[in-house]
């Protein structure tokens, strides 16, 4: 029999086309893996919270292997002797022998909280990106209310976590969680009732949170990030103005093998930042905490990051209960307005801020291309009143922690949150538009009269005048065209007009040139140094 | 109030006292009974009274002696001059005992830098003599609880269910102020519960008997000694020594709040640079 010559290079080919012929694939492909990305730092901020997801899924199942979601009474015998021989629940003790007994289970642990951390940073630095560059207008507005609610199931998803190692903590906050659906008129009873199976804490709610925890809340999130993304897909990413970019075009780099390779490496950075903090920072020390019970609450007894500022909203709620003299008495408790009318609205108004901000400036058209902060003042202004209010309530959850680190006095905290709450807001917006307006006028007058050289000339008359380096073509006098406000980076150094050495230093000092460096479509070839005329004393 | 009383029965009292005896009879008989009370009183106080409590200047000790002279040069002006306090500036130390001396000025608590929600722990101002002989100052004076001597802790070794209880009993008593992992927390109007990091044995034990600044007294009927030494167990045993795994920093363990702003300082920030990096290599 004649021996075949095996053709190595020619495998990938032929794999290629054998997989092509049965499944016809070639062609979606190609225009898949052709797909072009615009590149910006600031558009991976969301890749960190898909990436953290991932974690978290990943560890999550880890964790699934070895916890025991019952509320049944066990001793503890393990290998902890400050909790030996303590009665406690079996979900309790399934995570204390996870943290203590199984190989790598603390870390796997504090891996799943510290991702779950990241995760909602992340959608939250990500939503200020969106938001202040004006990526949610037309199309992208359903997607914009999706990244909401995927912030409301990563607070569910988070809450539901947190209680699940059914720790002094845990309980805590359950019982807080119970507090707030009593508080709802009417139906409060009911409903707390029929999440904790009676009244709390009864027997249940750890199962019940359990499979919302592993099952119902990550379904709903996934099947919402694949949403999420394909409308990425569909609508294509926004891109920040600049040489080439239209509203019509997307400037950036093919998916593969250029996009592919950093995804990959960046999705190495996250999954690495997350191990180093498990595996350097402690977190949630349950076996500290101790079992529930419902008449130990430590002080510094605070939720996540992500639901304190819902805290901070009922720590500054002055004590204002209304009382409904009908039948037996109906009485709304303080705590109602701002855990469920508070969070409510805080949840839900967001996500119609698109439509809203459309029909206020009656722009309906669509948008592709980005807008810096600054041109847009009023948005930003807004978003800075917003965020204010989500700092103050989120650092007055904290606000025991504070005043005891820094020495302030505890009634003082509150106060200064309740007044900074109706205060700072509206000065933030005030700042922001001034801010904005300010960089905006200074781009216009770098645009109108060139950028600062620092040199100084006298006249004859014996002024003294900086001289100026147009940015575009000048007139017969000298005196340089006004030129167009084009809502992308105006030059203003010498150094970014190529008249000295790089700004960008070091490492991150780009190997290649850039696609796309910071410049104005404006920005005419720079003339070298040697052109110049000497500057002299003038003797 | 007679409303429930029958007429009859009103009428019968009315009728025996109108046939009570005499006025004069009556207070001469008052006037007997008064002084064979007064000289029964009197006969059982001089028969039952110690004699050495009578006396007016007991002498003080010697290691006393010396805390007075401490004591007027240091104490005397917010406490007074035989410890009975000073209206609006400190109390009186009748009864406070040795032990709270020992935890208020040997933590450098006492004498405090002025007056404020509630004194700080400091660099002592007098060396462990000193604290000794003020304590015995003021306990020779006044009274009250003292340090019980020996050892304040369990042996774990032969108790090891001690650590357990002692955690149990923490965690019931004292991290609704002090914390979970005895860092402190916060009070109202500036008051505070301390970090329990840098607190002794004695220190624990005399807080718990004599409710230092703004705690409340556990005495030896609400927490027994055994109880007290358990709980000063796992303080010192477990939570001082920062035996627990999860890492190279605790965060203070303040809980949820450190966590928080750890996620934005190292997390967010780390990978907010590696964005940059990323996005710059093109």
């Amino acid at each position: 029999m004649k021996r075949r010559k095996f053709d190595l290079a020619s495998v990938p080919g032929k794999t290629a086309k054998g997989v092509d012929e049965r499944l016809q694939v070639a062609t979606p492909l190609r225009g898949l893996l052709n797909k072009v990305f615009p590149d910006h730092w600031s558009f991976l901020l969301g890749e960190i919270a898909l990436f953290s997801f991932i974690v978290l899924l990943l560890s999550g199942v880890f964790l699934t292997l070895f916890f025991d979601p019952s509320m049944k009474e066990v001793a503890y015998e393990g290998a902890y002797p400050a909790l030996r021989g303590t009665e406690m629940s079996a979900a309790y003790e399934s995570s204390l022998r996870l943290s203590f007994e199984v190989r790598g289970g603390l870390f796997m642990r504090q891996m799943h909280h510290w991702a779950a951390l990241l995760f909602m940073a992340s959608i939250v630095v990500h939503m200020a990106r969106v938001f202040f560059t004006g990526a949610f207008r037309k199309p992208r507005e359903a997607n914009w209310a999706i990244g909401i609610a995927l912030f409301l199931l990563g607070f569910l998803a988070g809450f539901t976590g947190y209680s699940l190692p059914d720790d002094g903590l845990s309980g805590t906050g359950l019982r807080i969680a119970s507090a707030i659906m009593l508080s709802i008129p009417v139906v409060g009873t009911w409903l707390s009732a029929s999440i904790f199976g009676g009244e709390f804490p009864g027997e249940l709610i750890i199962g019940r949170f359990y499979i919302a925890h592993v099952l119902l809340i990550p379904g709903g999130l996934l099947a919402l990030i694949s949403v999420h993304l394909g409308l990425v897909f569909k609508q294509k990413h926004t891109q920040w103005p600049g040489p080439g970019r239209t509203n019509s075009n997307v400037v950036g780099e093919r998916m593969f093998p250029r996009y592919a390779l950093k995804q990959g490496g960046f999705f190495m950075t996250v999954f690495g930042v997350i191990c180093l903090l498990a595996g350097l920072f402690q977190i949630n020390p349950i076996w500290l905490f101790g079992p529930y019970r419902a008449s130990e609450v430590s002080s510094a007894s605070q939720p996540d990051w992500y639901v304190m500022f819902m805290d901070g909203l009922v720590r500054l709620m002055p004590a204002w209960q209304i009382d409904i003299p009908i039948g037996d008495g109906y009485v709304i408790p303080p705590l109602f307005w701002p855990a469920v009318v508070g969070l409510g609205a805080l949840t839900t108004v967001p996500m119609f801020y698109p439509w809203i901000e459309a029909r206020r400036t009656k722009d309906y058209r669509s948008h592709h291309i980005l807008q810096r902060p600054r041109d847009a003042p009023e948005r930003t202004g807004l978003g800075a009143m917003a965020f204010t209010f989500f700092v103050i309530a989120t650092l007055s959850g904290g606000n025991d922690v504070i005043a005891d680190k820094f020495h302030i006095s505890l009634n003082a905290m509150t106060w200064a949150g309740r007044i900074g709450l109706v205060i700072l807001p509206p000065l933030a917006y005030y700042l922001a538009v001034r801010i904005c307006l300010g960089l905006q006028q200074h781009d216009r007058e770098v645009l109108a009269h060139g950028a600062e050289t620092g040199i100084i000339k006298r006249l004859p008359n014996g002024q003294f005048v900086e001289v100026h380096q147009p940015l575009g073509p000048v007139d017969d006098h000298g005196h340089p065209l006004p030129l167009d406000y084009a809502g992308w980076v105006v030059p203003k150094k010498m150094n970014r007009l190529g008249a000295l050495a790089p700004a960008v230093k070091g490492f991150f000092f780009p190997v290649e040139k850039p696609v796309e460096a910071p410049v104005s479509p404006a920005v005419p070839p720079v003339a070298g140094r040697d052109q110049r005329e000497e500057i002299t004393s003038g003797r | 109030m007679t409303s429930d009383t029958p007429a009859g029965r009103r009428l019968r009292v009315f009728n025996r006292r109108r046939s009570a005896p005499s006025r004069a009879r009556r207070r001469f008989g008052a006037a007997v009974r008064m002084v064979a009370a007064l000289a029964l009183a009197g006969g059982v106080y001089t028969a039952f009274a110690p004699g050495a409590l009578a006396e007016d200047n007991r002498p003080l000790s010697a290691a006393a002696q010396e805390g007075k002279a401490l004591f007027d040069n240091s104490c005397i002006s917010c406490h007074g001059r035989n410890a009975e306090g000073v209206e609006g500036r400190g109390p009186t130390l009748i009864g406070v005992g040795s032990a709270s001396v020992e935890f208020q000025v040997g933590t450098g608590r006492m004498p405090m830098t002025r007056q404020e929600a509630q004194a700080e722990r400091k660099t002592p101002q007098f060396n462990q003599d000193q604290v000794k002989q003020l304590g015995q100052y003021v306990q020779e004076i006044g009274g009250g609880p003292q340090l019980p001597s020996g050892s304040l802790t369990e042996d774990l070794k032969q108790n090891p269910e001690a650590l357990a209880r002692g955690g149990e009993l923490f965690r019931i008593n004292c991290t609704s102020c002090h914390s979970f992992g005895g860092a402190g927390g916060a009070l109202s109007s500036g008051k505070y519960a301390p970090s329990l990091h840098g607190a002794t044995e004695q220190e624990i034990y005399a807080a718990m008997l004599t409710g230092p600044q703004n705690m409340p007294v556990f005495g030896d009927n609400e927490i027994t000694p055994e109880q007290k030494r358990e709980i000063i167990t796992y303080v010192t045993q477990q939570l001082q020594q920062d035996k627990d795994p999860g890492g190279l920093f605790n965060l203070g363990r303040y809980g949820p709040v450190t966590e928080g702003l750890a996620i934005f300082l190292v997390g967010i920030t780390l990978l907010v640079f590696a964005a940059l990096w990323i996005a710059g290599k093109s």
